[in-house]
């Protein structure tokens, strides 16, 4: 039986089929697993790191491994990684942001107070202004709630979305391509009208109520079925990759990918 | 006629520091938990240096420079300690409202750096548009005088009066080599600086006389017209990580962090994380030889 953080890790990992010779970047365990289980199957044209600045054609698993064991087909390093991947497009990341709100826009900066003197300081934007405004982004949640998906608009907008009073006249917004939202509960995209985010399957158990509930913004209701289920083979690929089973401590008690009614 | 170039380059750290001065603006290069010169962000630490300017891809030299009390702005994209996200020091000081921030995309980042390398007032760019970082910062925008009228950010030359680094190797002309997977922006830190100083794990004679041949000319990433002074401080790094030689002392850098929590105070944990000098610093983390058996990282 497959579990909850394996059905969400084949989820992510669609959201890199057919992109084409681009930089996968998983940022945390499910999302790296993820880009790596799209190399592995259905989409080998990836490129991908070893996390550090190596170019790898055999995805490297997570976790404790020998330092001496590294091989790399090529060298990205951050030395290099503005003009060979992000700024010139040639990347898809996903991430998990603290925040996101109905536009898209993403927080991972500081929570509450002011930018003077945040209440909680988180990372800082990192990269995310420029990830978001030069190439596609997914993002991974693993706990939806509204304090994660909020009402109004996150904090600090750390990354670009869809919000027409965040877009300078004359500015080249072109780039911005938020592509999919896995969370804990259900599948969504940005397909909606003016890219609203839409609900598009919901993970085996879950019903639109309870993704709506978790939500501080307005959804829409473009389910198409239940989440897929992870297959044998996906299922073999990501025990491999994940070799610590650091996957199962990504949710409480790693529970089943079917929710209990 | 401009004065003969001193050749000898070297010295040692507290030289280093009494370069700097009061409200100056230095970078700090490596990134995050790597490859940071540490010893001499201890060697600020034990001066009276104060109102400075910090910039950087921050880790524990960011933390520990704003715990002390010696940064009055931080211009950065974020502050981590890898396995530890938040950095524990920083957070405090930033929660306190202690320091003004320049916050920055890490791209934006290097370039500003390479605006002040080339002696430009900025460089355009798109990073920024359409988030709150233009605002806060008080960037400008700039147009396009081509056709396209494309709008962009002005990203600010970010000029640094100092910029410090920590290298694998450098002899005493100060032609450096850096033997790690990733050179990170150090580079374009020692370009957009006044002066660069770095520490190195070995000094030597003539570095073309070493034993690796031509190849290692590969590893000298910043010509040595751009470094002013070279001290030899094996360990410089730690707890940061200094590829090949050894990896992030994360033990060392949770007592770091635990100490954030509890007492919270910096002046009653500074000298576990600071030491009289750098002997006595080295000492109290089991000697050089400790230092170089932290396990290399895997990411």
């Amino acid at each position: 039986m497959a579990s909850l953080v394996e059905l969400c890790i084949v989820a992510c990992s669609e959201a890199f089929r057919g992109n084409g010779e681009v930089v996968a970047t998983g940022v945390g365990p499910v999302p790296r697993l993820a880009a790596g289980l799209a190399k592995r199957t259905h989409s080998p044209e990836l490129l991908m790191t070893d996390g550090e600045a190596y170019l790898v054609e055999n995805p490297v698993p997570l976790g404790p491994r020998p330092y001496d064991g590294r091989t790399a087909a090529g060298h990205l390093p951050f030395s290099r990684f503005f003009d060979s991947a992000v700024w010139t497009g040639r990347r898809h990341a996903m991430v998990t942001p603290t925040q996101i709100d109905r536009f898209g826009q993403i927080n991972l900066s500081y929570l509450g107070g002011s930018h003077a003197q945040p209440k909680t300081q988180m990372l800082g934007v990192r990269g995310f202004p420029g990830n978001t405004i030069y190439h596609p982004n997914s993002f991974f949640f693993p706990a939806h709630s509204p304090r994660t998906f909020v009402p109004g608009e996150v904090d600090m907008v750390s990354g670009v979305g869809y919000n027409p009073a965040k877009r300078i006249a004359g500015g080249n917004f072109s780039g911005v391509d938020l592509r999919r939202i896995v969370t804990n509960l259900c599948v969504m995209d940005f397909g909606g009208p003016d890219h609203a985010i839409q609900v598009i399957s919901l993970h085996p158990g879950v019903d639109f109520a309870a993704v709506v509930a978790a939500t501080g913004f307005d959804l829409i209701d473009a389910v198409g079925g239940e989440t897929p289920m992870p297959d044998d083979a996906q299922l073999a690929i990501i025990a491999e990759l994940d070799p610590h089973n650091i996957r199962a401590t990504i949710f409480r008690d790693n529970p089943p990918a079917r929710a209990a009614a | 006629m401009t004065a003969p170039t001193r050749p000898d380059k070297r010295m040692d750290a507290r030289a280093i520091v009494a370069n700097l001065r009061d409200g100056m603006t230095i970078g700090i290069g490596g990134w995050g938990p790597r490859r940071k010169p540490m010893a001499l962000v201890r060697e600020i630490l034990r001066s009276p240096l104060k109102d400075l300017t910090i910039v950087a891809y921050g880790g524990a030299d960011v933390g520990m420079l704003c715990a002390a009390g010696k940064v009055k702005k931080l211009i950065f994209a974020f502050v981590s300690l890898d396995a530890i996200p938040l950095e524990p020091w920083f957070r405090k000081a930033r929660e306190s409202g202690a320091i003004d921030v320049l916050e920055l995309d890490e791209g934006m980042l290097q370039w500003g750096l390479k605006a002040a390398a080339f002696g430009l007032p900025f460089l355009p760019t798109r990073v920024g548009l359409g988030t709150d970082l233009a605002a806060l910062g008080g960037l400008k925008t700039v147009t396009s005088p081509y056709d396209d009228s494309e709008v962009l950010i002005a990203m600010p030359a970010l000029k640094l009066d100092v910029a410090l680094l920590h290298v694998n190797e450098s002899d005493w002309r100060g032609n450096v080599q850096l033997f790690g997977a990733d050179f990170y922006y150090d580079e374009w830190f020692a370009k957009a600086a006044d002066q660069c100083f770095v520490s190195c794990e070995e000094l030597v004679e003539r570095i073309e006389d070493g034993v690796s041949g031509i190849g290692a000319a590969h590893a000298n990433i910043i010509e040595r017209c751009f470094i002013s002074g070279v001290a030899h401080i094996p360990g410089g790094a730690h707890p940061s990580s200094m590829p090949p030689l050894h990896g992030p002392d994360m033990r060392a850098f949770k007592a770091y962090a635990d100490a954030a929590k509890d007492t919270g105070d910096w002046s009653a944990v500074a000298d576990q994380f600071v030491g009289t000098d750098e002997a006595a610093y080295l000492q109290s983390v089991g000697g050089k030889e400790a230092v170089m058996n932290v396990p290399l990282a895997v990411y």
